[in-house]
């Protein structure tokens, strides 16, 4: 009886290591690439090993061209991250209280509101933000990208943290209420604290899609001493197309770093943050 | 009914007055704790929506003032747009393969991983990896590299003897690799299957066993009807997504070639940014947004037929 089960253990691990390596690969191409001389990228191009290591193509790509190095992408795509992160953090935990434990008027009609917003394109309200920002003459600021991160613009967040308040007994902020905390007072002595680790998933994707985005720093962010990490990548990929791509691909590899090793230390927030987004 | 009633506390006016005035001032607190969310929706929402909706009837080029002109934007769309009606077909054709594929993928691999086997839990996070930065420009970048005409597939084509593939050149060759590139972010809603499949009752395989129904049968008879909330989730999620596809088609392909990957958010993209038609950009935008209300309107409508909550009695 043992041996067909070992047999059907052998095709799961060859199948499920094997399929990884197919899905790691053009992560690890990349950093392979990156340290191969240019000439190599091309004649040796399926391996993930280079042949000569070249680590020129980092001081190389970090220089950057037309006078802005990656050094001042990376400080405006840490100080945008940074503040989003920050946004996030602080609106969608207060918001998510209010909807979770406080009774108001017109209640039901606003929280449908939210959910609603979880699903709505982006793209309908792309256009009249662009309108309305550069009327503020934010455009080719910071603030078009920040400024909707403390106002909930990411209403998964909310969402997120509303289920989670509900798990926590109620009994906590009526003892709290009898101690003589004010609605403030309860947010943030109970609330707060016990939201740490759904604070951290928050924080995380915030993270994630604040690094990663590339739609709105296109649009809003015109001067090159502004651009973020994903507009240096591709005023890069645009000037140079074919011709270093050694640097580039070093230059992408570092913008992908920060992203993995957070996801190395934090993975088990992001996969439960995906998996009770679809169960509710 | 009689003893329920006696026991009820009767107001005074004055007291209804107090409570009254009690639930306003807890209103009023409560809006203040939510008014982050509420300035955002209405400055960032429903008032950008209103003025879009208006915009959308005009011509609009940011220097002067908008001009109405009635339906013209929506009747061009139709009738005087090749390019949008284009758009239109690469999109469905992008959703309709990618959409299903997607999700074919992550329920397979979930139902694998669900086995228990030893280490899934290190290879379900190494196949979440890239649905985290498969929309950076820097897996754009290793697209371009991995599927140009020197690049690695094209090495591995040569080397196996095969003819190498103009991706970029190629209408089909480049939806494909577009395909390709979304299809391999199959990883987040794996994880959303996975947590659908652990809460899928274990006696219920229990009891199907007892009765003689085999693996097979217990898949389409148990694991698909209770998956389906979870299916239908993950399809909604998908689909709009799909619609909405932007960075990867306007850096991999840049759309070509002969706009076989003008996807609809690229299209949108040129014409409002690049041509300034704020007007017509707006239109476009509305009708995206109707195109996805359909959609998703239709997988709601037919979910009674096929999507099965537990509280249809064990349907």
């Amino acid at each position: 009886m043992k041996k067909p089960k070992r047999l059907s253990d052998v095709i799961y691990y060859v199948f499920v290591i094997g399929f990884s390596f197919l899905m790691l690969y053009p992560i690890l191409w990349m950093f392979g690439s990156s340290l191969k001389p240019e000439t190599e990228i091309f004649s040796n191009a399926i391996s993930l090993i280079p042949i000569e290591v070249d680590w020129l193509n980092y001081p190389e790509g970090w220089a950057g061209f037309g006078g802005f190095g990656f050094d001042v992408y990376f400080k405006n795509s840490l100080f945008v991250t940074g503040s989003v992160v920050v946004g996030a953090i602080l609106s969608s935990s207060i918001v998510a209280y209010g909807f979770a434990r406080l009774r108001f008027r017109f209640k039901k009609v606003l929280f449908a509101c939210l959910l609603s917003t979880v699903m709505l394109p982006m793209q309908i309200t792309l256009i009249p933000q662009y309108i309305l920002f550069q009327q503020f003459n934010w455009v080719n600021t910071f603030y078009p990208l920040i400024v909707p991160a403390f106002l909930g613009g990411t209403p998964f967040f909310i969402f997120l943290l509303i289920q989670f308040i509900r798990g926590i007994p109620r009994e906590l902020d009526e003892a709290a209420i009898i101690d003589g905390c004010s609605t403030f007072g309860v947010f943030w002595r109970i609330i707060l604290p016990l939201l740490k680790p759904a604070l951290v998933t928050v924080a995380i994707f915030a993270f994630m899609w604040s690094w990663d985005d590339f739609l709105s720093p296109l649009i809003y962010l015109n001067s090159a001493e502004i651009h973020t990490i994903s507009l240096g990548l591709r005023n890069f990929m645009d000037a140079e197309a074919g011709t270093s791509w050694g640097p580039l691909l070093a230059m992408s590899s570092l913008s992908l770093l920060p992203q993995l090793i957070l996801f190395m230390f934090f993975q088990r927030y992001l996969v439960e943050g995906i998996a009770t987004t679809g169960l509710k | 009914m009689e003893t329920v009633k006696s026991t009820e506390v009767t107001l005074t006016p004055e007291e209804k007055k107090r409570v009254r005035k009690k639930s306003w001032k807890e209103s009023f607190t409560a809006y203040l704790v939510i008014s982050p969310w509420l300035l955002g929706f209405f400055g960032l929402v429903i008032g950008p929506m209103i003025y879009s909706f208006y915009l959308s009837f005009t011509n609009y080029n940011m220097l002067t003032a908008p001009v109405w002109t009635g339906l013209s934007n929506y009747v061009k769309l139709f009738t005087n747009d090749p390019r949008f009606i284009q758009a239109l077909k690469a999109t469905f054709t992008f959703v309709v393969i990618a959409v299903p594929l997607k999700l074919a993928f992550s329920l397979f691999l979930a139902l694998i991983f669900n086995a228990g086997k030893k280490g899934s839990g290190l290879f379900t996070t190494i196949y979440y990896i890239p649905s985290i930065i498969g929309g950076s420009v820097a897996i754009a970048v290793v697209w371009r590299q991995l599927f140009g005409r020197n690049g690695a597939v094209n090495s591995m084509l040569d080397s196996l003897g095969l003819s190498t593939i103009s991706f970029f050149g190629e209408p089909n060759a480049a939806m494909s690799i577009l395909v390709l590139l979304v299809v391999w972010q199959f990883g987040a809603p794996m994880i959303i299957f996975l947590a659908g499949l652990r809460q899928i009752p274990k006696d219920l395989y229990e009891a199907a066993s007892v009765d003689g129904a085999g693996r097979i049968k217990q898949f389409f008879k148990i694991t698909i009807p209770m998956l389906t909330p979870i299916i239908f989730f993950n399809l909604i999620m998908e689909m709009i997504g799909g619609f909405m596809t932007f960075t990867q088609a306007f850096l991999v392909t840049g759309g070509g070639p002969r706009d076989a990957t003008l996807f609809y958010a690229v299209y949108l993209y040129e014409v409002a940014f690049e041509f300034l038609n704020m007007g017509y950009a707006s239109a476009m935008a509305w009708v995206l947004l109707v195109i996805i209300g359909f959609f998703t309107l239709i997988i709601f409508k037919t979910s009674s037929l096929w999507v099965h909550y537990d509280s249809d009695g064990g349907k």
